[in-house]
């Protein structure tokens, strides 16, 4: 088995929609499938809601045709909706019961949610991207429409009155002229209404207008809460089965290093203690973690090893641009060069760092005749299947997986080590084994974000104006890398070194780099014009979201009156940005405290708008956190490494934000109804470093252009 | 190796027999199959393992069964009483002051454990408990509020 680190799936970086496809079908019987989800009516889903999304690029093969089970009534009235996404803390859960809930009539607390169990639900792709919001939703509300249409018209025919005199509220199908009225429930126990349901629902039932929202737009609280804080929801971790085993698994000393020889009678010798060898594979299970520690221990004492060379983080950022092939890609406007008035190039970084979830990957594997069942914390559970059957060569309808709402994932979660390792070590135990990543384990295994070096050109014309525009990003990605600015020539491109670091998708992707150094840039621009930061970028936006939201932000925090207000070592900074579909424009005051060395974030008024809200409370949770989570790399963050080890692998070295770091907030979400909905999970963490920076010169005269921003008394 | 045969837990007293050099934290979860209490780190960095040991909050990963095993041990699967939260837990569940909510059990034993000593305590207080806990969905403006709202609930 190889259990190299490799990077997660190269399109996760570009376009995380799409996952490595499986070609296959598979599906539980629907026997199986109705005892596991109980009596009543099912609908399936309809007009393959995910996949139409998904554009073929990059997915070749067809995806599979899952049990596509997507509503189901049953005889108690209880509705379940099925879906394949996965609640990470994003608040999915609360946003797709609200969807189901809406197009149903029926309370929130009347839905289930069944998420993302590989044997029941359907295939809504990857939970990333923020595509749970545009893409999810509408596929729950329509097939939750289409159930409501196919019961009115089902209703209506027993009664034998028309379709539009029948009304659905509140769970209950009405005549009001007849004054006859059925329940779900009761809908729920005909043999006929379970046989019109067992066809594809209908794909043109009318789902709900906005203005008719009755569930939808409000702040329903998340269903499971109440687990949550009495510590009964079981994540992944916390999965109980008979004679479970624990697991560890031996890691290489160095990044690269290669097992050389093992021996492994040691851990042979332990009392119920199973070892197992599979190529660079050298796993332990035991009846304790303490117990499977002591096991490992024991052999990795006689493991030897032959290391590999590995750059340093000191060195991390020559060695990407030496990685470039032919060299960076040249400024192509030499003329606008030439020409114009004052012409400005730098360079911007971006640290490699951790997602760094609270809840470290884990897994619990279990086989029972031939089966394969995992439980484990992951956004893309069709994609773990995918992998597990091929490292087991399963049959599909062989493996199941399982994903409990998970402790956090950021975009950091989407392949399937634990999983895998659980699963091969309880193949050769022959009994359940919970495997649960240490947070060293998390901080040197898991995918990073990429680190970046970042190169901007850019060529001012008489006016002020941008004549020319050249951005070229190195090894993070293209996420938000055109500019929305006006210039008079543009090019925005990536380009791919070899990476020293297995590096995935982070909240936001390389949007986080690409908008740190643009918005850093045109500060600096800016001021090359002479002009003032907002007033600069307003003169090169067209009208439109982006500027709505950067106007609403200087207005609230009244910017143009605290930009000229000047306090030794205090100032404010703006930042804007959109990436999916997003836009997002942060102001900021930080107070630089020489002593410590330290920059204060101590206001920060962040203006977000993702078309109509469908939660606004949970949408606030998520601007919230992305902006806190986006203080620690544009801070403190930062991942060290040298001779291939990690040099801070703790929450003591390598420090994520606190309540102590808390800023005074004021957040608007700019509502726009008259715009469909996307995702909010991600782009509000992007205009936040580099407000920070602009403040930061604003308060200093310093311009700081590497993250995270260390002021430079403290680099030495 | 020195064994412990008996532990108490949420109010009983609970035979086990074995090495007493093992964390808190596993015995917890492993043996007794208490999974409310988290591992975010095994190295006292950022207590989602709190948990109360004769009221005092504890970071159960870095305490051995062996160090606590004549004293009480709460955790949050004993808060409730009933099916009635406590009104911490009742506080976190007011202000949905969870995102993923995997650090909130940690974050609920650590605010009871100060509560339930300093029921009217100072900012200052507040900070240099809560600041040991660490929350990765960076939900700390919620959980400032349910603080408060839990601050208030514990005064009156
Ligand atoms: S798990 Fe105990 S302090 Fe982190
Ligand atoms: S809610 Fe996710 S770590 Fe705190």
């Amino acid at each position: 088995m190889e259990t190299n680190p490799i990077n997660c799936p190269a399109e996760i970086l570009e376009d995380e929609q799409i996952i490595e496809p499986v070609a296959f079908e598979f599906g539980l019987n629907r026997r199986v499938f109705v005892q596991m989800i109980g009596a009543g009516v099912l609908i399936t889903a309809s007009a393959k809601p995910a996949l139409a999304q998904r554009s073929g690029r990059g997915s070749g093969g067809a995806r599979p045709r899952n049990v596509s089970a997507r509503i189901h009534i049953g005889k108690d009235g209880i509705v379940k909706v099925m879906t394949g996404k996965v609640e990470v803390g994003q608040g999915s859960r609360a946003e797709l019961t609200q969807g189901a809930a809406e197009e149903l009539r029926v309370l929130p607390s009347q839905i289930q949610l069944v998420m993302s169990d590989t044997g029941l639900v359907p295939d809504d792709g990857n939970t990333a991207g923020s595509r749970s919001t545009p893409a999810t939703l509408p596929a729950i509300r329509q097939a939750a429409a289409a159930a409501r249409s196919l019961l009115v018209a089902f209703a209506a025919q027993q009664w034998g009155v028309e379709q539009d005199t029948v009304q659905v509220r509140d769970g209950r199908v009405t005549h009001a002229a007849t004054q006859r009225t059925l329940a779900y429930a009761d809908l729920a126990q005909s043999d006929e209404l379970a046989k019109l349901f067992n066809q594809p629902a209908p794909a043109e039932a009318p789902i709900t207008p906005l203005q008719d929202w009755k569930v939808l737009g409000t702040s329903v609280p998340r269903p499971n809460g109440r687990d949550l804080v009495t510590g009964t929801h079981r994540f992944s971790s916390d999965i109980k089965r008979p004679d479970l085993l624990r697991g560890k698994i031996l890691r290489a000393p160095s990044f690269g290093a290669k097992l050389v020889s093992i021996d492994l009678a040691p851990a042979r010798a332990m009392k119920e203690v199973v070892v197992v060898q599979d190529g660079q594979f050298v796993g332990v299970a035991a009846p304790s973690t303490a117990r499977a520690e002591e096991a490992l221990d024991a052999i990795a004492k006689t493991a030897k090893w032959e290391s590999a060379p590995h750059p340093s983080s000191q060195e991390v950022f020559a060695y990407l641009r030496d990685g470039v092939q032919g060299g960076l890609p040249k400024n192509p406007f030499a003329d606008e060069l030439s020409s114009a008035n004052k012409v400005l190039r730098q360079t911007y970084h971006a640290a490699y760092v951790q997602h760094a979830p609270m809840e470290t990957r884990s897994a619990v594997a279990e086989w029972r005749d031939g089966h394969l069942t995992v439980w484990t914390g992951t956004q893309n559970p069709f994609g773990y299947l995918g992998e597990l059957t091929r490292t087991f060569r399963l049959p599909p309808e062989r493996v199941r997986v399982i994903v409990p709402d998970t402790g956090g994932g950021f975009g950091g979660k989407h392949t399937g080590e634990a999983a895998v390792e659980a699963a091969r070590l309880a193949q050769a135990a022959n009994r359940p084994v919970s495997l649960k990543w240490t947070r060293e384990e998390e901080f040197t295994w898991a995918c990073f974000r990429p680190a970046a070096l970042i190169e901007a050109e850019a060529a001012l014309d008489v006016k002020g104006a941008i004549a020319s525009w050249h951005f070229v990003n190195v090894n993070s990605g293209q996420s938000a890398i055109n500019t929305p600015y006006r210039a008079g020539k543009a090019r925005s491109e990536s380009a791919s070194p070899r990476a020293p670091l297995r590096h995935g998708s982070y909240r936001a992707l390389a949007s986080t780099a690409n908008n740190f150094a643009r918005e850093c840039f045109m500060d600096e621009l800016a001021a090359a014009a002479g002009a003032d930061p907002l007033e600069f970028r307003l003169a090169h936006l067209e009208n439109g979201r982006l500027r709505d939201v950067l106007e609403a932000a200087a207005k609230r925090f009244n910017w143009r009156e605290r930009i000229k207000q000047k306090r030794p070592d205090m100032g404010v900074g703006l930042a804007c940005g959109t990436e999916k579909g997003s836009y997002v424009a942060a102001c900021a005051e930080i107070a630089f405290d020489r002593t410590q060395n330290k920059i204060n974030v101590r206001h920060v008024c962040e203006v977000f708008e993702c078309g109509a809200i469908i939660n606004p409370d949970n949408l606030r949770a998520q601007v919230e956190g992305c902006i806190i989570m986006g203080l620690g790399p544009a801070l403190r963050e930062v991942s060290r490494f040298e001779g291939g080890k990690i040099l801070n692998a703790s929450f003591r070295g390598y420090q994520v934000p606190r309540f102590s770091d808390l800023p005074e907030l004021d957040i608007h979400l700019l509502n726009r109804p008259d715009l469909p909905s996307v995702g909010g999970g991600e782009t509000p963490i992007i205009a936040i470093a580099p407000a920070i920076g602009n403040a930061f010169f604003a308060a200093t005269g310093i311009r700081l252009r590497s993250l995270p921003m260390v002021p430079p008394a403290a680099k030495a | 190796m020195p064994t412990i045969t008996e532990l108490r837990v949420n109010g009983n007293k609970v035979p086990l027999n074995t090495d007493a050099e093992r964390s808190l934290l596993e015995v917890l979860r492993e043996d007794l199959d208490l999974t409310g209490t988290k591992y975010g780190c095994g190295a006292g960095d950022c207590s989602a393992c709190t948990v109360l040991v004769d009221g005092t909050p504890t970071r159960s990963c870095i305490t051995s069964v062996g160090s606590v095993a004549s004293k009480e041990i709460t955790t949050i699967e004993a808060l409730a009483k009933n099916g009635t939260l406590h009104p911490v837990q009742e506080a976190f569940l007011k202000e949905n002051a969870f995102q993923c909510g995997y650090c909130i059990p940690g974050m609920i034993m650590g605010l009871v454990g100060l509560l339930d000593k300093k029921p009217v305590p100072t900012d200052a207080e507040i900070l240099s408990r809560m600041d040991r806990h660490l929350c990765r969905c960076c939900g700390y403006p919620s959980i400032v509020k349910a603080i408060r709202r839990a601050a208030a609930q514990a005064r009156s």
